[in-house]
């Protein structure tokens, strides 16, 4: 977590301007439509995923690269229920949650015990573990092939297909997000995740129970995790093991630091940010990648707490 | 007088090193009990015992009366002993204020529903530990950096601010590890005035500590420990004319 240095009165005006960015970039999309639309569609999905591994490793400081083992248990729940037994998208994705909870309480228990590196192992392995049970569980979830035809997003009669429905829909959705981030945050759970993160023995000893708000926090990141892969499957209308490896997590650990570590809004612009800068770079053709490499790379070398960190720097420094 | 703490018979061996060695005293609750000794006396493993990092050999540890010996340290701050640490463990990238208020934890409740719906009765809570926060940081006289990032403070606020973060868990005991190691004559100063202030409002201090004259001046009962074994116990004159301390002392 970053502090400012200033009293809490003062003004915000460059973490605003990160906000007015990402309602920017949404903006456009939602103007101009078409293959932009779709791109920022999958970072607003992103965005909540990032913002559960944020209060994961953000806020309470712990590794966990097995957060796409939820957003799978997420996605395939709602695809398997909203196309095999018909039902309707939301009532799909409150039963993704309380699988993905369950999971993460079961695997919660023995796993949170370890710290740094064996935390991040053991989470590496529950995430390549639920990959294997997508691709092997065919009878559930046709292996390779995948499911097709999951309905779109919906609640009743309304149905989110266009682009601008589903990204309207999407950003309520990150703001909701985000907002129930930033209330976790000054709350007593939030301080509780800050003392944990902040020293595990200090926090013991004001009487946390250090091992409970790890598993809360745990919970919390898996049941976001799980929302972002249903939102996947109902806006992409398919599903297959592909969606959900090793992939997402880095790109994931990307956004997240490229946004800004423990920060509300880092997740969001994060997001978005690494999600665009490849299409702003596809004109370059062979040096594409190269350019998107030294792009993030920059940034983090002059914005080491990431984007919503620098924007927190400048404002405590025009607070003193 | 009542006694909160009761050390008894405690023993701790690391294999055939017998680090504390049946030492037993009480702490009243009421006042400020200082456990001294040169180094290696056994000091700090006899605090680590008290506070529950971890248990004794053989011995037992009674809290208000009831056997706490074997409780983890979250379950002792629970029952009113709240530790402090002898190279401080703050949370450096939390504001001062911040700091005290993680300290309120115990005397609150609300977890992921009252955050984020945040009903009258959590919004008041929180109020109250924002006034608390700010009156115990005042209390060490800590209100002008009470937003500047812990990290950032000098040492010895920086203990003064460790304190402010266990009393606001409202502790019938606080234990407090070498106290004054680092700080400047000065700096020791406010902490003899801050602890003295702490007993006089009802919180029973014992603290462990190598800076005789801290001790001498804030300690109503001292107990000294040599070689594990606990060697003397009185007021702080009679034990500055106990023969066996004076020995241990000068060697």
């Amino acid at each position: 977590m970053v502090s400012e240095q200033a009293s809490p009165r003062s003004r915000h005006f460059a973490s605003a301007g990160i906000w007015v960015l990402a309602a920017l970039i949404v903006g456009y999309a939602l103007v101009f439509g078409g293959y932009i639309a779709t791109i920022v569609a999958f970072a607003l999905i992103y965005g909540v995923f990032v913002s559960g591994l944020n209060i994961f490793m953000g806020l309470t400081a712990q590794v966990s690269f097995g957060q796409s083992a939820f957003a799978a248990i997420g996605g395939y729940t709602s695809a398997v229920l909203t196309t095999t037994y018909e039902w309707a998208p939301l009532p799909g994705m409150l039963a993704g949650i309380v699988f993905a909870l369950l999971f993460a309480l079961v695997i919660g228990f023995p796993t949170l015990r370890l710290k740094g590196h064996y935390l991040a192992m053991a989470t590496l392995a529950i995430g390549l573990i639920t990959y294997e049970i997508a691709v092997e569980w065919e009878s559930v979830t046709q292996g390779y092939m995948g499911i097709s035809g999951i309905p779109p997003l919906g609640i009743g009669p309304f149905e989110a297909i266009s682009d601008r429905q589903i990204l309207a829909t999407l950003s309520v959705i990150v703001v909701i997000v985000a907002f129930a981030v930033t209330r976790i945050r000054k709350s007593r759970l939030g301080r509780a995740f800050a003392a944990v993160a902040g020293s595990e023995e200090a926090a013991g000893a004001l009487g946390i129970n250090v091992a409970r708000y790890k598993l809360t926090s745990f919970l919390l990141a898996a049941g976001l995790a799980s929302i972002a892969g249903s939102l996947f499957v109902h806006v992409v209308g398919y599903v297959s093991p592909e969606v959900f490896g090793m992939h997402m997590v880095v790109l994931a650990f990307t956004m997240v630091y490229i946004g800004g570590l423990g920060t509300v809004a880092g997740p969001v612009i994060g997001a978005l940010i690494v999600s665009l800068l490849p299409e702003l770079f596809r004109g370059m053709r062979d040096s594409q990648d190269l350019a998107y490499g030294i792009t993030l790379i920059l940034i983090l070398i002059y914005a080491p707490k990431g984007l919503a960190g620098l924007a927190q720097s400048f404002d405590a420094r025009r607070g003193k | 007088m009542n006694a909160i703490l009761e050390v008894k018979n405690a023993t701790r061996r690391f294999g055939g090193l017998v680090a504390v060695d049946d030492v037993s005293f009480t702490v009243p609750s009421k006042g400020v009990t200082a456990v001294i000794g040169p180094n290696g006396a056994g000091k700090t493993t006899l605090f680590n015992i008290i506070a529950g990092t971890f248990p004794p050999s053989e011995g037992a540890i009674l809290l208000g009366g009831a056997d706490v010996t074997a409780l983890k340290p979250e379950a002792k701050a629970a029952r009113g002993l709240v530790r402090t640490f002898q190279l401080v463990k703050l949370f450096q990238d939390l504001t001062a204020i911040e700091n005290v208020k993680v300290g309120f934890h115990l005397k609150t409740r609300g977890g992921l529903f009252a955050a984020l719906v945040q009903p009258a009765w959590a919004r008041n809570a929180e109020k109250d530990v924002e006034d608390g926060a700010a009156a115990l940081l005042d209390l060490v006289g800590l209100s002008k950096v009470a937003f500047s990032p812990a990290a950032v403070l000098p040492y010895g606020q920086q203990r003064l601010l460790e304190i402010a973060r266990a009393l606001a868990a409202r502790p019938q005991i606080l234990l407090l590890d070498e106290p004054a190691a680092g700080l400047n004559a000065e700096e020791s100063e406010r902490l003899a005035k801050t602890i003295r202030r702490i007993a006089a409002d009802g919180t029973a201090v014992l603290l462990i500590e190598h800076d005789m004259k801290l001790v001498m001046d804030i300690a109503d009962e001292v107990v000294v420990l040599d070689y594990g074994r606990k060697i003397a116990q009185g007021s702080p004159d009679a034990v500055k004319k106990d023969p066996a301390v004076i020995a241990a002392y000068l060697g």
